[in-house]
């Protein structure tokens, strides 16, 4: 959910609660509003009514105790109820006839004295109707709930997307941003302090990652270039130690064995310069390279290595394949995934490969079960411990896929399958 | 046939002139640019093994210097790097050959004698073992006059063995130079013997022989 619809939906649900409490204490402050003025005006009536009694003493002799000529009565009492009476207001109903039903009417009733009579006087009127009061009102509430939480979202939509917009452009950045690729982040300008704050931080922590990681990249190439010399005087001194004494066999294999470690040294070493190379872009041109006629040819080289493990390899060609990038990597990539699968794959089965016009796929049995795919790409993650093997060769392939947009998924359905799905305009040169 | 390594790690050259020397070359050394660009100037070399990183200079420069004096010394550049463009512009520069550190001392032997076979014999040379007779230019392999068919990679195996016929050759050398880098990565170089067997097994009248040392690699033995 986004944080704009986040707190319109908690303005929303509270104000349900709000404007519900509000309309019944509303409600009662306006009943008791009406009851006052309402009673006011009964009592206002008690004085005209003893005045016009006053001049015209046949209203209080008239009897209308249903109230159907007048709105007052007078009925006599003695001195002793006169003495107890207790003015009071009640509702009561009466039928009304243009409702033609029961409405609710006003009471009152005091007592007067004239002379030596005393009087009880009733006077009515017309009461509001609650109910229908209720209704309005909760039909004016009701719109006022919908109309606030429109306004609510209009403006969040509106006005809060405006003050959050830095926010939103940062996060924009943020998530196309990334670190091998060095995309820079571009903070906009706010006057708001936290958004600066942000911007500010989001800046610092980019610098510092993007410097750290260009560093440790660096550090690697540098320090496998470092490492060539060294070996490589090693390797010669030992090639050369081997030669030239006539050492027992013991002796022979000790040094070959030595000798073994550095050449595994060497290509680990070569394996991780290659990485860098190709995740700092180095290699540039590009061409349209024809993916079935080298997939042969890289069979081909292997068909030694094949016939030593009595495997089999099978390519099914079932499209061209050609696609514009450096000739070099699609080698190294293909290598990869095809010793891959050799080195890997259990003796005596066949590795299939399948080429169509948009994806190639190898496949391989081997002892073990599925392997988390993440584990796999990563590097020096190598199933098992094959002594020959440096761990880097599918993290090898991802990069070089990854650099021509290419996707390198793995899967296991009985086999382990490598497939590489090519974008749609397979034969167009990019760039 | 002089050789002169340009090459700032003492070691790795004191490792090369040994190796060159082996096979009976006049080696000369120096080891910064400004010795090189001297040497170079000065006298005549069959070949000239270049490094590229040089504290006073770049190795490619002396390849420079060296066309521009009008001197056809066979160049075989030595780096480190192992950059695509390093290797192109060498090349384009005239290089005879690229060799990236590190490398086994029987490939350098290889290469220089590849260099040097193309600079002074124009390639025709035919090579005498025993009873084994190999033309490098035509790719046949005669024993006794006798034409003895091998495959690429067969033939392969065969020259470097001739050509570093003094020496001990691993089974990782070997492998690097017939089958490339790319099979670096295999389970075991087990897979070479199946080649190694037929080939001994044509070249069984030839009075030269592949011998196993000890697990570790082959050797020529000649009779």
């Amino acid at each position: 959910m986004k944080l704009l619809n986040y707190t319109s939906r908690y303005l929303a649900v509270l104000l349900l609660p709000l404007i519900s409490v509000w309309a019944v204490l509303f409600y009662y402050a306006l009943l008791d509003e009406i009851y006052d003025s309402l009673d006011d005006g009964l009592e206002n009536q008690k004085f005209l009514m003893v005045e016009r009694a006053a001049q015209d003493p046949s209203i209080l002799s008239q009897h209308d105790p249903e109230f159907k000529k007048h709105v007052y009565n007078f009925t006599r009492i003695d001195a002793s109820t006169y003495q107890n009476f207790q003015e009071s207001y009640r509702d009561t109903l009466m039928y009304m006839l243009n409702e033609e039903d029961y409405e609710p009417v006003r009471i009152y009733e005091s007592a007067v004295r004239f002379g030596e009579e005393h009087y009880k006087l009733k006077i009515i009127t017309s009461m509001v109707e609650e109910d229908d009061l209720v209704q309005d009102l909760a039909v004016y509430l009701l719109a006022l709930y919908v109309l606030l939480v429109a306004s609510i979202l209009v403006l969040n939509n509106l006005l809060l997307r405006k003050i959050w917009k830095p926010f939103y452009h940062l996060i924009a950045q943020l998530r196309s941003f990334k670190i091998e690729k060095n995309t820079p982040v571009h903070t906009g300008e706010t006057r708001i302090e936290e958004f600066k704050i942000l911007n500010e931080t989001v800046d610092k922590l980019i610098r510092k990652s993007t410097d750290s990681y260009s560093n440790q990249k660096q550090f690697i190439e540098n320090a496998s270039h470092e490492l060539q010399t060294p070996i490589a005087i090693s390797i010669n001194k030992l090639e050369l130690f081997l030669e030239n004494n006539s050492l027992t066999e013991a002796q022979v294999a000790d040094v070959a064995t030595v000798l073994e470690n550095l050449d595994r040294l060497t290509r680990f070493n070569k394996s991780l310069l290659l990485l860098s190379k190709i995740e700092n872009h180095q290699f540039h041109a590009e061409e349209q390279v024809d993916l079935n006629a080298l997939t042969r040819h890289i069979v081909a080289d292997f068909e030694d290595l094949i016939e030593h493990k009595k495997m089999k390899i099978t390519c099914q060609e079932q499209g061209a394949l050609v696609y514009g990038m450096n000739e070099d990597l699609a080698i190294i990539l293909l290598t990869n995934l095809i010793k891959n699968a050799l080195v890997h794959g259990s003796q005596k089965h066949t590795v299939k490969i399948k080429i169509t016009p948009k994806a190639w796929q190898i496949e391989n049995f081997g002892p073990t079960k599925a392997i988390p795919s993440e584990l796999l790409f990563s590097r020096f993650k190598s199933a098992g411990h094959k002594e020959r093997s440096t761990g880097l060769g599918l993290a090898i392939a991802k990069a070089i896929a990854e650099k021509y947009h290419l996707r390198l998924d793995y899967s296991f359905e009985g086999a382990h399958r490598f497939i590489l799905r090519f974008p749609v305009l397979s034969s167009s040169k990019r760039r | 046939m002089k050789i002169l390594i340009v090459e700032d790690e003492p070691q790795m050259l004191a490792n090369m002139r040994q190796s060159l020397e082996r096979e009976q070359y006049t080696v000369e050394a120096v080891s910064d640019f400004q010795a090189a660009s001297e040497k170079i100037g000065v006298y005549d070399y069959d070949c000239v093994l270049l490094d590229i990183g040089l504290p006073d200079g770049n190795g490619l420069q002396l390849l420079q210097q060296l066309k521009a004096i009008g001197k056809h010394e066979g160049v075989i550049i030595v780096s480190a790097k192992d950059s695509l463009e390093d290797r192109l512009e060498g090349l384009d520069l005239g290089a005879d050959d690229y060799l990236s550190k590190p490398f086994h001392m029987a490939e350098l032997n290889a290469r220089v004698k590849a260099v040097l076979r193309r600079r002074h014999f124009k390639g025709s040379t035919q090579l005498q073992l025993g009873n084994l007779s190999v033309d490098p230019e035509s790719r046949r392999v005669q024993v006794d006059g006798e034409e003895v068919p091998l495959n690429r990679k067969e033939y392969a195996i065969l020259m470097y063995l001739i050509t570093n016929k003094t020496r001990l050759v691993t089974k990782s050398a070997l492998a690097e130079h017939v089958w490339g880098d790319h099979i670096d990565q295999a389970d075991s170089f087990d897979f070479i013997y199946s080649q190694i067997k037929n080939l001994r097994k044509k070249l069984e009248k030839a009075t030269v022989q592949i011998a196993s040392v000890y697990g570790v690699g082959y050797k020529l033995a000649i009779d």
